[in-house]
Formats: structure tokens, sequence, C-alpha cells
């Protein structure tokens, strides 16, 4: 690719990460030309942490990127080698579908994909600045001084912002292993004021799995029925294999007490926050003193690679300890290391600086996903790359921006959170930040979401017609259950005991009782059970759920009007008569988007929430209403 | 939309009480206590709720468009007693899709519907002022002494309970080594003893503000309406020898050592074959039922009444006058006629009803009432779901979720980072 030839994008997407591969698809799919940006072609796609895309949480945000007729669900398919839905004798609102991938065919799907993108051209650069015009990303500068220009810029640099890899007490510069941090971009940012934080996040050491004696150790091995991740997709692609389990010990324990003045964490090298979530050993041992054992995955990276990553124990303790305590654990005896764990701070930008479109309030035009924002993970990553992409091709079309409300996704929740509460510690997607998870399932997306997506003309035929192939089939299998009643003497016939009072109950109805069983439904209405067994599978979920999900229909009705009120950017809360100085202050300083962010401020009363409703009309009419 | 109801005019006694209904079910929740007058026609209407009578009203209707909120709406007027409106409010909060509103709802949905204009926007200040400052108050009383330390104990449990469950459902993949649900299970179970205990203690504190009803019960001719008058110092019911001379209940309010008390006079319990006289006894049981205290006014030491007394009632043997010497078994004689023992029945209730007040919560607003309700139906829901074999967890958290969302107005906002707090600091995440 000759770059003088190329002078204008409508969308530039800095980054071939999660987010950044996401976004780049996204943008182009929406018929924008687009461009991708990144240091290395080999770059793109290259899961720096775990082998493994899914889980509870994030697996519905794979599932809700697909349903946008995203790449990340097609691309972790290709790359499965082990499937296991989480959760799998509890409900299926809570049932996640994760899967381990291999490194290499995961790199090779997205890049694929991407280069299947019609609208979309892959540039090997480095940006080293931004182009600005009256408050407004006008493009960028690439490291060959050559200019690009654009109508709107999504930046997805990850954990590239004053990155710094520390093992033991040894630190430098950089990223992820082997790749230069982008000091220039992150001095022009800088330059923006924008408001930020500090984070750290570790890896364990990667070991040979050719050195781990598997003899001994217990395997984990994926499902029986694979669950796969795309909506498009039936059984999984490739060779499945299993991963081993073994676990820390006293004398582990003991090792890495002995050298905790020598991990950087401890040491007080490091001063970012990490997660929670996902605590290093140093911290498993200091915080949970009394557990004298720590289980351990080992995730083989791939079919063709014997690397092994030890879920479990990442660490910042010198290379020596590392080996130490990883020989003290069953089975690893003898293992070698072929990379030591490492941490790694870097600055995010306080999301609470971006709207619900992800483009910052302070330089319109430029759009933030993934890490940068203070998350953590793949699938946060790329379903924020998704919303940036969607909104970038969006403003560069003069289009309305593309929101995701919490009532109706993940990302939605996602979004909301950021925006409104900021972060503390890396953000990772759970289910119980979900409040209407019951509805926000992972089976269901593509019936919440793929609508959205062809109104926004982002999912292709190809997609639109299994979308509607399963929808028909949804209502038509509704209809079957809603036409059938039977009386209580019908039904105990069947082994259905239900008080003998005349009343005649719909097919549907009866799926709802607990103590039905699908075999019962198929003898009762035998056309139920000639439908697709996906069909019958959700159609029983939605009967399952129906009784709640029903009680929470207003509440979700409510929190979509109360989102679609939209507080107006420059709204001043200070002085509305009659709202307390209490909470005009705190108002002015979480800025809420709309109302239903204003209404989880705490101390926000109804009668204050109506004040500001009557005021955003009144600003927004200009003239007293009706 | 939900369908809001809220009593519209001032609490306390007044002639007429207003309650205003609005939203899509507004029409349908009227309909189950009484037939349908046209709209914007009154009728006169006798509200009927599980077969009781509540009260005879004033009913308007209102379509969706043509409304103070815009929304379909009704208005009931009843007679102004606290008694009656409670029962209403009671009603309506038991209908599937209704809830008690918030304040200042009504005027969000007008306003939301556009039948507010600017200067009645503005009023909304004023509107404010005073719903933060009863908040205030409200919140002063809610967080001082017992109380606060009570409701912080229930949110730490809540908040306990609930990450719990939520750590079994986010972190399925982690070596959670316990079974959590002994644990929650006797979260919950603490719980709800705690609540239902100060629901009834909401009660006896809605008495202090609203008063007692003791009513008086007997067969016919037993002599309650002169008892009545006897207590009452006054005629406020008729009194003759003709049996059955009572056939609705006669209510007189009077102050009994500082408590606002209103005696019930009912129709005597016996068997009719009067189909009048028969409203009347069902009425007169079902009012008794539910008073604070019950005088069983006895004729004859051995008659066995329709209805059974329960700890704390009084048993007493009536007309006196016409008796000689004191009978066992009942607590006292008295006579209305003569005033014998009157005194010291009036000891008596004092006694009773002071107990009362002395073990009365500190709950006494009907929406907190309502609130702790919901909580209790959710924990209800929660336990009973994990009874199944099959109990799965998203439902029993969905449940406790009710729960914390109706308490919030008084443990304070409980959200999931509360929980995950909780979750991170009890297991080692992380696999």
């Amino acid at each position: 690719m000759r770059l003088f030839h190329v002078k204008h994008f409508e969308v530039i997407v800095i980054g071939g990460g999660h987010a950044g591969a996401e976004a780049a698809a996204a943008s182009a799919r929406m018929g924008v030309r687009t461009a991708l940006i990144s240091l290395r072609r080999d770059g793109i796609g290259v899961m720096s942490c775990n082998p493994a895309i899914g889980g509870l949480g994030k697996g519905h945000l794979v599932r809700e990127i697909d349903a946008m007729d995203g790449i990340m669900a097609l691309a972790a398919d290709r790359a499965a080698i082990q499937y296991r839905l989480l959760n799998r004798r509890k409900g299926p609102a809570v049932q996640g579908p994760r899967a381990q991938a291999d490194r290499k065919l995961y790199r090779a799907a997205v890049l694929d994909l991407l280069s299947a993108e019609e609208n979309l051209t892959i540039l090997e650069a480095e940006v080293i600045a931004l182009k600005q015009q009256n408050g407004r990303v006008t493009g960028v500068t690439l490291a060959n001084l050559v200019d690009l220009s654009a109508d709107a810029v999504v930046l997805t640099v990850g954990t590239f912002l004053n990155g710094v890899i520390h093992v033991g007490d040894q630190r430098r510069p950089g990223g992820r292993v082997g790749d230069r941090p982008s000091l220039l971009l992150a001095e022009q940012l800088a330059g923006l004021g924008l408001a930020r934080g500090r984070l750290k996040t570790g890896t364990p050491p990667r070991l040979d799995g050719s050195t781990i004696n598997w003899e001994v150790l217990e395997t984990q091995p994926g499902d029986e029925d694979p669950v796969v991740f795309s909506f498009m997709n039936k059984a999984p692609q490739v060779r499945q294999i299993s991963c081993g389990i073994t676990h820390t010990n006293e004398k582990t324990h003991a090792i890495v007490r002995q050298n905790l003045n020598r991990s950087a964490m401890y040491g007080g090298h490091i001063e970012g926050i990490g997660p929670r979530y996902c605590p290093s050993i140093e911290d498993k041992i200091v915080r949970f003193a009394d557990k004298t054992s720590h289980q351990v995955f080992l995730e083989p990276e791939g079919l063709g690679d014997s690397t092994v990553y030890p879920n479990g124990i990442s660490t910042s303790l010198p290379q020596e300890v590392q080996e130490a305590y990883v020989r003290s654990i069953l089975g690893l005896e003898n293992v070698r290391i072929t990379q030591p764990g490492y941490a790694i701070e870097y600055d995010y930008f306080d999301p609470r600086g971006l709207d619900l479109s992800l483009q910052l309030k302070a330089l319109r035009g430029l759009f933030l996903a993934g890490q940068i924002n203070g998350t953590t993970g793949y699938e946060e990553a790329a379903a924020q790359g998704l919303l940036a992409g969607l909104n970038a091709a969006a403003l560069a079309q003069a289009k309305d921006p593309v929101h995701f409300s919490r009532a109706e996704s993940y990302i939605g929740v996602m979004v909301d959170d950021l925006t409104m509460r900021g972060v503390t510690e890396p953000y990772r997607m759970f289910t119980s930040r979900a409040e209407y998870r019951l509805t926000l399932r992972a089976d269901n997306a593509d019936q919440r979401l793929t609508p959205i997506g062809l109104a926004l003309g982002c999912v292709r035929d190809e997609r639109k017609a299994v979308f509607l192939r399963k929808r028909d089939g949804l209502a038509a299998a509704a209809d079957v259950l809603q036409q059938r009643s039977f009386s209580p003497t019908e039904l105990n016939r069947v082994g259905i005991s239900l008080s003998q009072d005349g009343t005649r109950r719909t097919a549907q109805a009866l799926m709802a009782l607990p103590d039905v069983t699908a075999e019962q439904i198929a003898i009762l209405v035998p056309e139920f059970a000639e439908f697709a067994s996906e069909i019958q599978q959700q159609t029983a979920t939605d009967a399952l759920y129906a009784q709640y999900v029903e009680r929470q229909k207003y509440e979700i009705a409510a929190l979509k009007r109360e989102e679609s009120a939209e507080i107006p950017k420059g709204f001043v809360f200070s002085g509305l008569p009659g709202l307390s100085t209490e909470l005009s202050a705190k108002l002015s300083h979480v800025r809420p988007a709309n109302l239903a962010q204003a209404a989880r401020i705490e101390g926000m009363t109804p009668a204050a929430l109506t004040l500001i409703l009557a005021h955003i009309r009144k600003a927004r009419r200009g003239v007293a209403f009706q | 939309m939900d369908t809001i109801f809220a009593l519209a005019s001032a609490r306390g006694k007044a002639g007429v009480a207003v309650i205003r209904i609005s939203g899509p079910l507004a029409h349908d929740a009227v309909a189950k206590l009484c037939a349908l007058p046209p709209l914007r026609q009154a009728g006169l209407r006798r509200l009927v709720w599980q077969s009781e009578v509540l009260d005879e009203a004033l009913v308007l209707l209102f379509a969706a468009g043509a409304s103070f909120t815009g929304e379909a709406s009704a208005e009931l007027q009843l007679h102004g007693s606290t008694a009656v409106v409670a029962r209403v409010l009671q009603a309506l909060a038991a209908t599937d899709g209704l809830r008690m509103a918030e304040a200042g709802e009504f005027t969000r949905r007008a306003l939301e519907n556009g039948r507010l204009d600017l200067t009645q926007v503005e009023g909304l200040a004023d509107l404010i002022d005073a719903e933060t400052e009863a908040q205030r108050k409200q919140a002063l009383r809610v967080l001082s002494g017992a109380l606060g330390r009570r409701v912080e104990a229930w949110r730490l449990d809540l908040v306990r309970a609930a990450a719990l469950i939520e750590a079994t459902i986010d972190f399925a993949d982690e070596d959670l080594p316990l079974d959590v649900s002994p644990e929650v299970r006797a979260l919950i179970d603490g719980l709800l003893v705690q609540l239902l205990r100060e629901l009834d203690g909401a009660r006896a504190a809605e008495r202090i503000r609203d008063g007692f009803e003791v009513a008086i019960v007997g067969v016919p001719n037993a002599g309650k309406s002169t008892l009545l008058n006897a207590l009452a110092g006054r005629e406020a019911a008729i009194t003759s020898d003709v049996a059955g001379t009572t056939r609705d209940v006669i209510e007189v309010r009077m102050d009994i050592a500082g408590l606002s008390v209103t005696l019930l006079d009912t129709a005597g319990l016996r068997d009719s074959v009067d189909v009048v006289e028969r409203i009347g006894v069902e009425r007169a049981l079902e009012r008794a039922r539910q008073a604070d205290l019950r005088i069983f006014l006895q004729a004859d030491p051995d008659e066995v009444l329709m209805l059974l007394p329960v700890v704390d009632d009084l048993v007493v043997l009536g007309k006196a006058d016409v008796r000689d010497g004191a009978v066992l078994l009942v607590s006292g004689t008295v006579s209305g006629k003569t005033g014998a023992g009157i005194d010291w029945l009036i000891a008596e209730i004092a006694t009773r009803l002071s107990g009362r007040v002395a073990s009365a919560g500190l709950l006494i607003r009907e929406r907190q009432r309502i609130a702790m309700q919901v909580a209790v139906t959710g924990l209800e829901s929660a336990r009973d779901r994990m009874g199944r074999a099959q109990s799965l967890p998203e439902l029993v958290a969905a449940d406790l979720r009710a729960s914390m969302r109706a308490l919030e107005v008084m443990v304070g906002r409980i959200d999931v980072e509360n929980l995950l707090d909780e979750i991170f600091s009890s297991f080692c995440i992380g696999k």
C-alpha cells in the first residue's frame, strides 16, 4: 500500500487489539471508508493475556457483538479448542459460553475477517499525533510525517499509555512485552487535560508444556455438547483438547511469602490499582493467609503450540523466584518457563469524560474504546470497539448517535456504568451488574439486538436470513403453545396434577410451571416437539422466567423512558429553583447523560427529577410548553 | 407504565378523604371494588373488597388524555375516617400492578404527558422544598437511635445474603469452598423474623397516630350499645330492649389515657334468617376481628360466641344491675345502665393499649409499612425457592433484589459494588 494515495478516510481506528479490530469492522460494515492503523500487522487480534474468550457476563458480551454481526464470536469459533458453558447447572440467564482459544488461529481469524471487509484498509504504521481543528479531531499524523484526514477517529491503544512493565524490581517502559509504548501520542493526549488514573494488571509465567508431567494431573475436558459462540455456527471447527488442573501448596506459599519484598507489587514499585477478581499469587497468599492451596488451570495456548498458560498464578516476582515457586507445584517439578510473568502499570482516561457513544466530551470526533477506558478483558474491549466503531461511522455519515440501553444489553450496562460511575479498578463484566439479567441472556442476544443492527445497516444478509428464520420459528412455537389448552383432567393423564378447578390452561402457561417437563409438553403438544431444539429451548427459557420478567416489565419501561430523556451536555444544574445545594452539587459533578443516570445519584428524589425533566423540556423547546 | 395511587387529601380526621389512582390499570383497579360509573360522572358506590364493605364512596373516572396526569385515572372520595382510608389503601396495594405513588409522582406524570404549564412547573420548587424537609425529618428519625442500628443490621444481612448468591453465580469457575445455602437461609430467616416483628410494631405505631379500634362484641341484647353509651358518656347508639337493634357498626371516638380510641358497637352475634341482620352480623365479625382489642360482653357466663377472644381481649359479664354477685372465668362485671364497673373497664382498656404503645415499632409511615411488606414477600419467595430441588440462584437473587429495592428508602441503596466488595473480601476469587 502506497500511503500518499490515501489521504482521507471517513473513520480511522488506531490500534488493532480487540477493541480496534471490532471498531474497524463495525465502521466498515456501516458502509464507511475505514482505516485500521496498527504498529504491526501481526499485532492485530493478539490475545495478550489468557488464551480464552467468553465466560460469565463476558460470554454475553460476545453474543451481543455477534448479534450486531461483529467479528469476535466468529473468530473465537474458528480458534476454539475447548468449549465449556459455565453455570450449566444454573438457569439459562446466567449461563455463559466460554472457550479456550488457540492464539495463532484466533489472530489469523481476526486478520482474515478484517481483510474480507470491503470498506476497510489495514495500515501498518505508527500514529504520532492527532490533528485537530476547532475543537474537533480531523485526522492523524503518522511517524513518517504523512497526514491522513478523517471525520472521526477511534483510539484503542490499550495499556500503551505510559505503560511500565515490572518483573521483580526491574522495570522498563512498554505495553505488552515486546511492544514499544506510544509516548508521543501519550504526551498529546495528556495535553487535552483529561482526568486519568493508573491501573495495573499481571500475567503468570508461560510454561513449556512438554516439560509438564501431565500423567499426575487431573484434566478438565470440554463439554460433551459444545455451545459455540456465533449464532451463525453450530459446531466446533477444530480439534478439541482438555486442560490440566493442579494446585499450589504450603511449599509454594512459603516461597512466595519469603520473597514478598522482592515482588514489584509488595516492594512498593507499583502504585496502580489491580483487579480484585484477578489477584496475583502474592495477593492471594497475603490476603487469604488461611488458604493452604489455590487452584491452577493449565491452559494450552494452541493446537500446534506447546506453551501453557497457568491460570491463577500471575505474579511480579523476580524470574528466579517464579521458577522456584512454579516448580514446587505438582506436575510442574521440572517445568521450563518460556516467558516470565510480569505486572504492567498503565494510564487510563476517566471514562466519565465520555458520552454514551464513547466520544470524548472534550474533543469531538475522537472516540475511545478498550483498556484505555479503564476496562479489562478482550470481550469488554471488543464490545466498546463495536459501539465506538458504529458511532464513529454514524458521525461520519451525520447520523444520530447509536446508544444501547441498560435494559436491553450488557453493552448498555457497561457503557452506562463507565460513563456514569467511572472505575476504581479495572472494570470487568459480571452478570450481577445487569439488573435485568433474566431478560439479557446469551441465548436471546440476537432477538434483542439484531433488529437494532438491521435498522442501523450493520447486519448483512446472511445473518439477517438466519435471524429471521429463528424469529419466525419462535413466533410459530409461541402460537402453537398458546392455541392448545387443556383441562385438569387431561393434564392428569400425562402426570401433571393440578387442582380440579375446571380451568383450562394453555400449553404456554403450563411450561411456566416448575414441575412440568419437556417430555410432558411433547406428549400434549406433539407439534411443539417438531421445532428445532434451539427454538424449543428458548421458548422453555422464556417460560421459566416469564413470571419474573413480567414483574420487571414496568421497571424496564420506566428505565427506558428515563434513558430517553437526555440531559443536554451544557445543562446548568446550579440555580434551578427548588433543587437543594447538595443535589445540585452532585449533579454538576456527575453530569448524568440522561434522567436514568440522574435517578441513580444517591439522595435523588422523584420531585427533583421532575424538576430537571421540566427544565430540560423548557430548554429544548425554548418556550413554555403546552 | 405502572399504576400508582395515593391519598391526595391531607392525612388525619377530615370530612372527606380523596384517593387518587393513575395509570393504565386505574379503571380496572376500581372495577375490582365496585361497578364503574360513566367517565367524568360522579357515581355513589359501595366499595367492596374481599367481600368486606370498605365504604360508601363517590367514584370518579377520567379517561387517558383527559385527566390531571394525562393517564387513565380515578378518584375515590371516601368518608374521612383514617381506618377507612387505610383499608382502601391496603386493598389497592394488594392489587396486582398497583403501587403507592412516590411524592411528586402525579405531578411528574402530568409533566411527562404535557399536562402542566410553565407556571405550574415553577410551582414544583415548593413541592420539592416541602418534600425535602419531610424526608430530612424522616431520615433523621430512621437513622437516630435504635431503629438506625436495626436498619444497619438489616442492610448488612441483605448485602451478605445477596453477595453469597451472586458469588456462586458470577464466580462459578472458582473453587469457592463451601455450600453457601445454609448461611443464606439463616440470613433470610433472621431478616424475616425481624421485619415481621417490626411490621407488627408498625401497626401499633400507626395506631398511636391514627387511633386504636376497640370493638364491643356479644350476643344480641347483651347490652353492648348501652355499654358504649356509658363508656362514651353520651347517647351514641340507639338502645332498646329489642334484640338486634344495632345492625350497622357504630363508631364513637374518645380519649382513653391520652390515646385516641374508636369504640365500635357491633350487631349482636347470632345466626339469623333475617337477610339484613345477617349482613350486619358478618360485618360485625369482620370489624371485630380487625379491631385492636375486643370487649366480649357476655349475657351468660357459659355462652359460646361465634368469635373467640384472643390474648389481651377483655371478657366481661354485662347487665351487672340485674345479676347478683361476681361470676368466675370473666375479667369483671359491668353495667352500662348503672355505670357499675365502667371505670374499671376503662382502666383495663388503658392498660392494654398503653402496653402496645410501649412495644410499638418505630416505623410509622404507611409507605414504609408497604415497603417492608414487599421486602417480606421477596424474602419469603427466596426462602421457598431455596427449598426446591432446582433452586435457580438467579431467581433467588431476583427475589433478594426486589427486597433490597423495597427497603432502599430505609437501608439506603444497595448496588452491585456493595455486593462485589463483600464477595471479594470473603472469597479468594481469581482462579
